[in-house]
């Protein structure tokens, strides 16, 4: 272990004259921002040739003034209170709420689009096209990867680059920027699909405008990030900070590069991609599953590296794999997009580096996941113990296994029959829900009493019943999407005796029904547990902790000096 | 015991101790994939199949392909038919790169929970895909598609379609002046089999098919998906076109 996962007392803090000019700066530069926001905005919606936009420009401009007013109020308020001895923990409080917030809302909108599929009769509204299927669904993959997964890796890295580094987070009013900013990026995209403000491409849909206010959020973003690693008084950056660094470095130029493109006007939403056909293709599914190598892999592996190893008490397995595991995973994540082009009008060479690369990513991903399982020596009878070990560890296990089945898929042959299917949808949900989902909701159980000073979670039976609706809703949905998925493919595939295709596509449609009622059911229980979970957080910051839970390690909440 | 490993202790001694290093690491490191595999698919000729009839969108297929878009249709319809076996008996013939050479962005999709629909143009009548959209099923009973019957009740507002054409030309989709100055005269003259700008959008669009559009008194955003959906897989002229010619094999 190079980096001592306690703090331990330290060099002087830095603090000056420089520090000081820094802090006024920052909420010089917030404030231009967002009155050039403002601005805009105020353009829009009186000269905008856009309908749509016309109608959104209302919510961005109260945005941009909720904004002013919040930075008004601080400096009203005699400025930033901050004192450089202490860890900032308010913006990542917020952090913790907001990720409950839009965990329920992510979940609750899959939930919906399950059941649309399931009983489209009764889940459609003809009167009410924005709710339709097409419209709602990025709000649910918005939902769950960005503003969810977003912000608990917001929060969580803005926790352990603090904590790790003994230093307060950098920046000054910058971090609160980088929150409220990234909350006013989810409510624009999400209400710009509903509204039909969308550019088409999956997980990139929200329009120019919108793209560009995240890039601003995130190039904040890190610099907070660097700033604080800048202020370092550990001697070497632990192994979480270089994920959460790999996620916010590679994430930005994933972004701006996917998201290149021409507004039909700088006052309308409507623009159209920098890039066509095979090479717009390519380019966003370079993007895409660099967004889940990055975005759901990279960045949740740094949570995987504080919080096992803290809440088990145990110092990382291996250094050494975690140096091997994570160059060769960044270095290969990258030539993986081209597997979800198999059998298109991408040219074949393209194809096979993709898949050969797939398959090669299997083994840095076990790195990861052997890392971070072995890190349990000596400590397994924790997982009988303690529900949050348990969620952290089976978490860990379901990366595994994805990681597994993702190569797999990406295999032509294998592909030939998964592509298109809802095969897809399961793995992607094991990964989604398993691992994604089960790392961050253990680190809240880890993170709330740490914050809110609390000795335990509100309810340890709580915990212990969200754990099992959940893991029982991953595995429903989980196979009945495989089944679904590999019964579809099988289908559109299959030839009668005499040479004709079996089925039409219709009798495939309705062989799915049972499924896609299971998988609404599964779904539903995820969303259950999730529900559990936000009454139990609610409770620990209320302060009715009724016992002491003895795996919380205690927190010193001061920098000492 | 990591002393030894001189693996472990360069990485200690640089990656570890400064963060701009560690940072440009990372760069570097995660910029070669996509450099090897993206950058060569912009000059590669052998990229985009060389096919005679491909052209840009008429203003009216434009303006029913931005509602394609609006409505998130890609979420549930692939375009983009494989060569294999059972595919191209169901769909019609695989999709060439060429086919989606205009497509800002691209439309191929990831999921078929509605079918292919790659090559839907000139399957169904327009009437068939009014029935569908405005309840899918009336048509196809068990169809999980939601209903588009409010695109009936949408006047189609192509106020800034001079304006998307000059975006689309930046971005490199050949829509030359006059294509530009006639846009709404074209969106008309698609619309209506006895306008008299039929011959100058055929002269502008080879190819392109009029609709009779003209049972309501204004045009809908119905209209335009059916003229978009009616020109997807069309346009290739697969007589002259050589599979296995040399510049076609990739």
């Amino acid at each position: 272990m190079n980096c001592d996962l306690q703090i331990q007392p330290g060099g002087e803090m830095q603090t000056g004259t420089a520090r000081k000019l820094y802090t006024g700066l920052d909420g010089a530069v917030i404030g231009l921002i967002l009155l050039a926001g403002l601005a805009w905005a105020i353009a829009v919606a009186a000269r905008g040739p856009d309908p749509l936009l016309g109608a959104q420009s209302w919510l961005i401009i109260a945005g941009f003034l909720v904004g002013l007013i919040m930075l008004a109020g601080v400096y009203a308020d005699g400025g930033p209170k901050e004192d450089p001895k202490q860890y900032a923990e308010g913006v990542i409080k917020a952090g913790v709420i907001a990720s409950m917030f839009w965990a329920v809302v992510g979940l609750l909108a899959g939930v919906v689009i399950a059941l649309q599929l399931a009983y489209p009769n009764l889940f459609y509204f003809p009167e009410w096209g924005f709710l339709n299927f097409g419209r709602l669904r990025p709000v649910h993959t918005s939902a769950v990867i960005f503003a969810f997964g977003g912000n608990v890796l917001i929060a969580t890295s803005f926790y352990v680059v603090q904590r790790t580094c003994r230093a307060r987070l950098a920046g000054g009013l910058w971090p609160w920027f980088v929150f409220w900013g990234y909350q006013f990026f989810i409510v624009m995209a999400a209400s710009g699909y509903l509204m039909g403000i969308t550019q088409s491409m999956e997980y990139a849909e929200p329009e120019w405008y919108a793209d560009l206010w995240l890039t601003i959020v995130w190039v904040a973003y890190l610099l907070v990030f660097l700033g604080t690693l800048w202020k370092r008084k550990e001697p070497h950056i632990y192994v979480a900070n270089w994920f959460f660094l790999a996620f916010i470095v590679t994430i930005a130029l994933l972004h701006v590069v996917n998201n290149l493109a021409m507004p039909v006007s700088i006052l309308g939403a409507r623009s159209y991609s920098l890039f066509s056909g095979v090479q717009g293709a390519l380019t966003q599914w370079w993007y895409g599953h660099n967004a889940v190598g990055f975005f759901l892999t990279a960045g949740f592996l740094g949570i995987m590296y504080y919080f096992i190893p803290k809440r088990v008490d145990r110092p990382v397995y291996s250094y050494r794999l975690s140096i091997i595991h994570f160059w060769s995973l960044i270095f290969i994540y990258i030539w993986a997009g081209p597997h979800h082009l198999h059998y298109t009008a991408l040219p074949e060479w393209a194809q096979t580096l993709g898949m050969t690369f797939s398959v090669m990513l299997w083994m840095p991903s076990w790195g990861g996941m052997i890392n971070g399982l072995m890190t349990l020596s000596g400590a397994w009878d924790k997982l009988r113990t303690d529900p949050v070990v348990r969620m952290l560890v089976v978490s860990v296990a379901f990366y595994g296994m994805s990681t597994f089945e993702g190569p797999v898929m990406s295999v032509r042959a294998v592909n030939a029959l998964s592509h298109y299917t809802d095969w897809t949808i399961g793995h992607v949900h094991s990964g989604a829900l398993g691992w994604v989902g089960f790392i961050s909701f253990g680190a809240i159980y880890c993170l709330v009493p740490w914050l809110w000073k609390r000795k335990g979670m509100y309810s340890k039976a709580l915990i212990e019943w969200h754990f099992w609706i959940a893991t029982l809703g991953i595995l429903l949905y989980i196979t009945a999407m495989w089944v679904s998925g590999i019964m579809q493919g099988l289908m559109w595939r299959s030839y009668n005796e005499l040479g004709f295709l079996e089925y039409s596509f219709m009798e495939t449609v309705e062989a799915m029904h049972p499924f896609y009622v299971i998988r609404a059911l599964g779904g539903l229980m995820y969303l259950a547990g999730a529900v559990l979970m936000a009454w139990n957080v609610y409770k620990t910051i209320k302060g009715d902790v009724k016992e002491a839970d003895e795996s919380v390690t205690p927190q010193p909440a001061a920098i000492k000096a | 015991m990591s002393q030894k490993r001189p693996l472990n202790e360069l990485h200690k001694k640089f990656f570890e101790k400064n963060s701009l290093l560690l940072t440009v690491g990372i760069l570097v490191v995660v910029s070669i994939g996509g450099l090897v595999e993206i950058a060569p698919l912009f000059y590669l000729r052998s990229t985009i199949e060389r096919v005679e009839g491909v052209r840009p969108y008429t203003p009216l297929e434009l303006m029913g392909r931005d509602i394609y878009i609006r409505e998130g249709c890609y979420n549930c319809h692939s375009q983009m038919i494989r060569p294999l076996r059972d595919e191209v008996e169901r769909y019609g013939h695989y999709s060439l790169a060429a086919e989606s050479m205009y497509d800002h962005p691209f439309q191929w999709g990831s999921k078929r929970t509605g079918p292919d629909l790659a090559r839907v143009g000139g399957k169904y009548s327009d009437e068939w895909h009014r029935d569908h959209l405005r309840d899918p099923q009336s048509v196809v009973p068990g169809s999980v598609m939601p209903p588009y019957a409010f695109l009936e009740d949408a006047v189609l507002d192509y106020s800034r379609i001079e304006m998307q054409l000059t975006a689309l030309r930046r971005v490199g989709v050949p829509y030359d002046d006059g294509m530009i100055e006639s846009a709404r005269a074209d969106i008309a003259a698609q619309a209506d089999p006895f306008s008299a700008g039929y011959d100058d959008l055929l002269a502008r669009y080879p190819g392109a098919t009029v609709h009779d559009f003209t049972a309501q008194r204004r045009l809908t955003e119905m209209d335009a998906l059916i003229a978009y959906l009616q020109v997807l897989g069309t346009m290739v002229d697969f007589s002259t076109y050589e599979a296995d010619a040399d510049e076609n094999l990739r």
